[in-house]
């Protein structure tokens, strides 16, 4: 058992954890973090996105203790104060459906407009290429993030 | 009379923000506990073989290791339309991946440890990968005691065959038919299976207290189902209805995988043997695909008849399915067809086989559109075909032989009123049919496509639906129903058709998953029913408690009730236009009459549904005689597409689908419909493709190799086309939409690759490869087809 000490939705959590471990299970059953989802376990489906240091990964592809000294933000640290703009257009155009996927696009989103606030469509839809969703036909939620860059761009 | 408030607005979903912000709980995601226990599930790695030794003895004895069990601890059998299950195999083993044993532990590590320490000894049985190997006198009986088993009265198996089902449908006369028919197109087509792909995986958590109380968390579409066939399935151990309670969290994504039951079973049945400690399931990806559901394949064999004005006069559909090891519920997607496969055509002479045969591969069971996508991709390039041949327009040889209101459908019975017409004409218009599109690379080629669409739902002619609602002291409601939302939105759907009769806003309405002992009857969220069904069930829970509310105002202030009505969460009344009573002030704790007392008390009103017109009686031989199927959706959907000529990379430019749904509830949520299922849809025929290897073991179980749509994959443009023709018996004239909408696809794309290509492919998925192949030897294909 190592102990690791990293930055969780700004608030600093020091856990014991073995050197095997996976960061998206010590989220989820040691530290109550519950909206990164397993979809696949092996980093094809995107459910499982945070952000490490302010870029996405997946957490079931990245060992516990490598997060030691980092900053990991999941969805619950992204609406603390509220929904985002993007997570409202999402909202308000009823973008997802079982929702399953939603922590991730929301990641992957955010990521996308904290380094990009003018994508284009095809930027866009490059950023979300990692995050699967089988309900949405994702045209709602592209369409949702084009939303929000218009939106900045009448501002 | 009135005009609409909540019905027919678009709606944010009830449950949207706690699945935006995260905080929705899935079944994975409720905490359990430090007793939490985990399972490890040993599985076949033979098709089909006979288990002669299964030694569990060194798992049992490994460290931390709580239990072990096996098919002698749980001789049951179970399954939704015909028990030919298991809960884990039984002597002999019929799929790879069929789970054999199950270890608990306290940690998932220990119990994967401990289990891969069973030794199992097979002898290799022959096994049958192929329904047209299957239907052979001469091959092994995968299911030797098919005769004994127990099934629903208008299921069909032949005993000492692999034949689960056979559904025959007769009407007119074929031979007179095809004898008056100018042309007739006679050709087999192919569909093979594919998966659901649900983003959840299945999830079930099993708690059996001390007090023999027995609880099952869920990722289902069946609670109330699940719960019968649990008790059922567990009552020599001494369990009945009432000591059984299923409770279904939010699901993500369902798509028919978690309709019935099949791993849940497990955490019940393990649950009872390690009692007072929960016990958690959680399919990987890997077995997701393998040991779930998976869609049934089919190969089609359709003649039709047809004369030079383009009416058709005869068809001939004989459809063979392969259901993999069960039949519980595939049986019943080939009930289904059996009864529909006409299409949303008149036919006057119609022949139907639909024929349900077991092989040694995964079990089938609900997919969404339940076998129609499956057939119609067959039936809409066969019609597109003999139009081509006739020298008339497709989309003009379906308005043709269009179904109308009352045209009689195969088994006998009327069809209902329906905006068929109305679909395809909008759809052509959107599309512009007529308008030849070119690329401007030269490399490409651009082509169209046209499929209708067409489906009823498909169950028991008793499935029923039922709702409570009730008030709290501010005017607020709850409405407990038992369906699910999926993600299409039922709960926002249901709240919005009790907003329009209570007139309280739905932002003042919660309905929440269900729960079996708190929350009424649903038979399941399943054939895009619940809208039109349990829909039925809260508008007459929402009216009586009208009533009731109107009761207690009438006979305690002196009003005339049938003056009263609701509006801005308030009794009002025709006569008296000053009057104004708040819902909140009576709702709980009744009205205050003039000697101080109260009258009334809590609101709680309650209703059912279920279509008493249904019958699922009929000539075995015909099927003439019942009343199988409550209504048909119907719709029309086309695509514009270039394709690569050398790479046959195909982009879809342009979908656009109609549906008459009768009355959308929520249009919003309509559309949402439409984008999700036509690119699931797409994916079927464009990308997904289910491999196995020689020996029966499915060989691209993830993501990597089974490849479902990114966002890189959608369509440039998706046009969805709301057409409202009312249900007379749908709530506000809704009826279903979910399934409808993936349904077009397939046979569409195959259109349009023939429009664009001139090569009609008749088996799917239609992947790029094929096109490209397909297109270098067009010569020699072309002289095959047309």
């Amino acid at each position: 058992m190592k102990q690791i000490t990293f930055k969780l939705n700004n608030e600093i959590r020091s856990i014991y954890v073995e050197p095997e471990e996976i960061l998206l299970d010590v989220l989820r059953e040691k530290l109550g973090v519950k909206s990164p989802k397993c979809g696949c376990d092996r980093g094809d489906c995107g459910a499982c996105a945070v952000l490490l240091d302010g870029r996405s990964v997946r957490s079931c592809l990245v060992l516990a203790i490598e997060v030691d000294g980092h900053e990991i933000v999941t969805v619950e640290g992204i609406s603390q104060a509220g929904l985002t703009k993007v997570q409202q257009s999402m909202l308000d155009n009823n973008a997802f459906q079982c929702g399953f996927c939603a922590p991730g696009i929301v990641v992957t989103t955010t990521e996308l407009l904290e380094h990009n606030p003018r994508p284009t469509m095809e930027e866009i839809k490059e950023a979300l290429s990692g995050n699967l969703c089988r309900c949405s036909g994702y045209l709602p939620i592209l369409e949702s993030v084009q939303h929000v860059v218009e939106e900045a761009d009448n501002e | 009379m009135n005009k609409l408030r909540h019905v027919g607005k678009p709606y944010v979903r009830i449950d949207g923000k706690e699945k935006i912000s995260g905080a929705t709980r899935y079944t994975e995601d409720i905490e359990f506990g430090p007793n939490l226990h985990y399972v490890a599930i040993v599985e076949s790695s033979e098709a089909h073989a006979k288990i002669l030794k299964l030694d569990v003895s060194e798992a049992k004895k490994y460290p931390g290791v709580v239990g072990v069990f096996t098919a002698q601890d749980f001789p049951y059998k179970f399954g939704l339309y015909m028990k030919d299950r298991f809960i884990f195999a039984m002597d002999t083993v019929k799929y790879v991946g069929q789970q054999i044993a199950a270890v608990v532990a306290r940690d998932v590590k220990t119990a994967k440890r401990a289990a891969k320490l069973i030794k199992v000894e097979y002898e290799p049985l022959t096994a049958i990968f192929d329904q047209m190997e299957s239907i052979k006198e001469t091959v092994p009986r995968i299911h030797p005691k098919l005769g004994e088993y127990e099934h629903v009265p208008w299921f069909f198996p032949q005993a000492n065959t692999n034949i689960a089902h056979w559904r025959k449908t007769r009407r007119g006369d074929v031979v007179k038919g095809f004898d008056e028919a100018d042309f007739v197109l006679e050709d087999t087509y192919t569909v093979p299976r594919y998966a659901h792909c649900p983003l959840e995986t299945h999830a079930a958590v099993g708690l059996c207290d001390l007090s023999d109380r027995l609880t099952i968390w869920a990722s289902s579409q069946s609670p109330h189902t699940q719960r019968n066939l649990f008790a059922e399935s567990l009552a020599p151990l001494g369990f009945s209805h009432k000591d059984i309670r299923v409770i279904a969290p939010p699901i993500g994504g369902g798509f028919g995988g978690k309709a019935g039951v099949s791993m849940e079973i497990l955490a019940a049945a393990i649950a009872t043997k390690v009692k007072g400690n929960p016990v958690k399931i959680i399919w990987s990806r890997e077995q997701e695909f393998y040991n779930t559901s998976q869609r049934l394949g089919v190969k089609a064999k359709i003649k039709i008849g047809v004369k030079n004005d383009g009416t058709f006069t005869a068809i001939d559909h004989k459809l063979y399915w392969d259901t993999g090891a069960s039949a519980e519920y595939g049986a019943n997607v080939v009930n289904a067809v059996g009864l529909s496969a006409i299409g949303p055509y008149r036919f006057q002479n119609i022949s139907i086989d639909s024929v349900c045969l077991y092989t040694n591969l995964p079990p089938c069971g609900a997919y969404r559109g339940f076998g129609y996508s499956e057939f119609m991709f067959g039936l809409e390039s066969h019609i597109t075909r003999i139009a081509d041949h006739l020298k008339i327009d497709p989309v003009e040889i379906r308005k043709k032989n269009a179904i109308k209101e009352n045209d009689i459908l195969a088994y006998g019975v009327k069809m209902n009123p329906n905006g068929l017409i109305k679909c395809i004409d909008e759809v052509a218009k959107e599309i512009e049919w007529n308008k030849k599109v070119t690329s401007n690379d030269p490399n490409k080629e651009v082509g169209k496509g046209f499929s209708l669409i067409w489906k009823a739902p498909a169950m028991p002619p008793n499935a029923s639906s039922a709702a409570f609602l009730k008030f709290s002291e501010d005017g607020s409601v709850n409405i407990l129903v038992s369906g699910m939302d999926m993600g299409q939105g039922y709960l926002t759907v249901m709240a919005q058709i009790a907003a329009e009769i209570l007139a309280v806003p739905i932002t003042k309405i919660r309905t929440e998953t269900p729960d079996t002992d708190r929350n009424p009857y649903e038979w399941q969220t399943v054939a895009s029913h619940v809208t039109w069904s349990c829909g039925n069930a809260v508008r007459k829970a929402a009216i009586d408690a009208r009533e009731q509310i109107f009761d207690v105002v009438a006979r305690t202030l002196y009003l005339p009730k049938d003056m009263l009505f609701l509006e801005d969460e308030s009794v009002k009344c025709r006569t008296k236009p000053d009057f104004k009573l708040p819902l909140k002030d009576f709702v709980i704790n009744g009205i205050q009459a003039e000697d101080f007392s109260f009258k009334g008390g809590p609101i709680m009103g309650h209703g059912i549904f279920m279509p008493e017109f249904a019958s699922a009686n009929s000539d075995p031989e015909t099927s003439q005689g019942g009343h199988p199927n409550v209504h048909y959706t119907v719709g029309a959907a086309a695509i514009t597409m270039s394709i690569d000529k050398e790479s046959g990379e195909m982009h879809v430019l342009k979908a656009v689908e109609a549906i008459d749904v009768g009355k959308a509830i929520n249009p919003s949520l309509v559309k949402g419909q439409i984008t999700g299922g036509l690119l699931q849809g797409l994916a079927t025929v464009l990308y997904e493709d289910m491999r196995f290897n020689d020996k029966g073991k499915m060989l691209n179980p993830n993501f990597t190799d089974y490849k479902i749509p990114t966002s890189k994959d959608v369509p440039d443009e998706i046009v969805p086309i709301i057409v409202e023709v009312p249900q007379p018996d749908g709530p506000f004239g809704a009826r279903g939409v979910g399934e409808h909408t993936m349904i077009p696809a397939a046979p569409m794309i195959a259109n349009a690759v023939k429009d664009a290509l001139g090569v009609r492919i008749k088996s799917m998925p239609i992947t790029k490869e094929k096109v490209a192949l397909a297109n270098l030897k067009k010569g020699e294909l072309n002289a095959k087809t047309f």
